[in-house]
């Protein structure tokens, strides 16, 4: 009641009523903070499952880290040496991922964005879209097994393994590119319209470089998930165990998730490898978040210099 | 407008621009046609093992061992009930803590709160299922036997508690959309008759929202039928019934994933796998339809 006797005004006489209020519903407000409490609890257990799980995998994972880990070879059956090759596998696998969503994904934006009229087909798109986003990562594992694999003849290759990857992350790329697009104001277009060019040259001119960064940060997002999935490379490409780099786009490849998984459940003495294992984990863990947190700066960026 | 002579330059500047559109169309199609042709593929390379195997067998029988040499059997119940196990299990766990959390990010956290809260919940879903996988076997599953007393923590409680985890970030982001798009009228309405903050968020702000976070939890509900990895590491894989949340799981996805890395190919074992995963995409698929529905039945927002 103190607040009451500084302010003279009519809001103070509401505040008071209000209060008065308050006073007679106090069991209402006992639960009005409770059930705040218990939400706010809610919330913040995100934060301690994040922690738990960054704070094991780096307590536990650091200590192997060092330059051979990094840069040699496993070996005697993958109980020494480092994790070179996976490292590049994944790198190389999440390039050809790259090269296959990104233009289809920013192509399908485009149509669905500039081109396409209400519609059935375009509805039907959509949907298509979000469907094939909730399509389980093991049936795309299957799809390239079918397709690319034994269908097309590309055999267990990083191409094959890139290639349902990339299907895999199109729906991310599609709608992370959409959005972007849909931010570029509608003036943009029909200043460059106005003046007579053609619908490509303006989407091309006046469009597309303000949609870029948002494409990138969308792209980057999708690719991060890629870089990061065994089952659809399981039965593509992956491969065991191997000396060396991929010579080829028909070759097999070692990537970082399939390895984690074969050195905590396939190898013969999983005990002895769980030091690597867990520095497998950090490593996996840390270019993932890399490519997240690339995709938050050129999004801040974006956004600080464009408006 | 235009003159009556539509010179050769532009007729063909037209057509450019009528084939530059229908390129973008093909790209905007692809869904489609991907979509339709992993539901072909999965048909054509999985009905041939009916051939051999009878269709009630392969959706009634328990029995899942088609490596024997004499009888082998080709049912999924187990492999279903495994998964749909797990999957309750995870709503659990992740459907009140889910909704709780974007209840409180849409209408009680400061922004500055907001600021800290998001980022964390999109790295957490940023983490890949085989790390989540791996800290099933080094961390969830040890806790989970020296708790229960079991002689080892791979069963159907680690699966539940790694799929809740993965499934909160999606529940937790679609229902906060769902909360945070109920108009502003309906939340002054109820303060406005002299309910508090609380009051109002439970008996009309949520109501209002339900459609939403429903669409959110199905969707969660469909991630945790579909994800392979945490499972096939963290709960036991054996092939045989269920019996308790206590005891070792295989799950649909599981089984693919350990299987068809071995059979030979054009076998009915490998037909059989891909029969299984043509399960699996008719259970995700129509879920994720109906969430679809639910989330989207006022279409007019869209072009």
């Amino acid at each position: 009641m103190e607040k009451s006797e500084v302010n003279q005004d009519i809001n103070q006489q509401v505040e008071k009523e209000v209060n008065v209020g308050q006073v007679k519903m106090g069991s209402n407000d006992l639960k009005q903070k409770i059930g705040f409490a218990i939400l706010r609890l809610s919330s913040w257990i995100m934060l301690i499952i994040l922690a738990v799980i960054l704070y094991d995998i780096i307590t536990k994972g650091i200590g192997v880290i060092n330059l051979e880990f990094l840069t040699q070879s496993p070996r005697r059956g993958m109980t020494e040496g480092g994790i070179w090759p996976a490292i590049m596998g994944t790198v190389f696998v999440t390039m050809i991922t790259a090269i296959v969503s990104l233009p289809v994904g920013v192509f399908a934006a485009i149509y669905l964005n500039e081109y396409a009229r209400k519609g059935k087909i375009t509805r039907l798109i959509r949907m298509a879209i979000r469907n094939l986003a909730g399509v389980p990562s093991i049936v795309y594992g299957l799809f390239g097994l079918a397709l690319f694999v034994s269908g097309l003849g590309l055999g267990r290759s990083i191409l094959s393994a890139g290639l349902t990857l990339g299907l895999m992350t199109l729906p991310v790329t599609i709608t992370a590119s959409e959005e972007a697009l849909k931010a570029v104001p509608n003036s943009y277009r029909q200043g460059s319209l106005a003046l007579g060019v053609s619908k490509w040259y303006s989407i091309r001119t006046n469009v597309l470089p303000y949609a870029i960064p948002g494409i990138l940060t969308g792209g980057i997002l999708g690719l991060s998930r890629a870089a990061g999935e065994t089952a659809p490379i399981l039965f593509t490409g992956a491969a065991f165990s191997l000396p060396r780099l991929p010579s080829s786009l028909s070759s097999q490849f070692m990537a970082l998730p399939y390895h984690l998984y074969i050195l905590s459940t396939q190898h013969h003495s999983i005990e002895k490898v769980r030091p690597i294992a867990y520095g497998t984990a950090l490593v996996l863990i840390t270019l993932v978040l890399i490519m997240n947190l690339g995709a938050i700066l050129i999004r801040a960026k974006f956004r600080n210099s464009d408006r | 407008m235009k003159s009556s002579k539509i010179s050769r330059k532009d007729e063909i500047a037209k057509i450019k621009e009528k084939m530059i559109e229908l390129f973008f169309f093909a790209n905007g199609v692809l869904a489609i046609v991907v979509l339709i042709g992993i539901f072909y593929l999965l048909l054509s390379e999985g009905l041939p093992t009916f051939r051999e195997v009878s269709i009630k067998e392969f959706l009634t029988s328990t029995r899942w061992n088609p490596v024997s040499y004499s009888n082998p059997e080709y049912g999924i119940v187990g492999m279903i009930v495994s998964t749909l196990m797990v999957t309750f299990g995870s709503l659990i766990l992740s459907v009140p803590l889910g909704i709780a959390c974007a209840a409180y990010l849409a209408e009680v956290a400061k922004p500055k709160e907001r600021e800290i809260l998001k980022p964390i919940i999109e790295m957490l879903a940023s983490i890949p299922s085989v790390v989540i996988g791996f800290l099933g076997i080094v961390m969830v599953g040890p806790m989970i036997a020296r708790i229960f007393n079991l002689s080892n923590g791979l069963n159907a409680i680690n699966g539940s508690i790694l799929l809740g985890v993965m499934a909160l970030p999606t529940i937790i982001s679609i229902s906060e959309d769902a909360i945070s798009s109920v108009p502003e009228e309906y939340k002054q309405a109820s303060l406005a008759l002299g309910t508090n903050s609380w009051h109002t968020l439970i008996k009309v702000t949520l109501p209002a929202a339900l459609s939403g976070i429903t669409a959110a939890v199905m969707l969660g509900m469909g991630r945790a039928i579909g994800e392979t990895m945490a499972v096939l590491m963290a709960t036991g894989n054996a092939p045989a019934f269920p019996k308790s949340f206590f005891g070792s799981i295989r799950t649909l996805t599981a089984t693919i994933a350990i299987e068809l890395g071995e059979v030979p190919y054009n076998t009915t074992h490998y037909y059989s796998l891909f029969a299984v995963g043509a399960v699996l995409f008719v259970m995700t698929f129509m879920i994720n339809l109906v969430s679809d529905i639910v989330l989207h039945k006022y279409g007019e927002g869209e072009n």
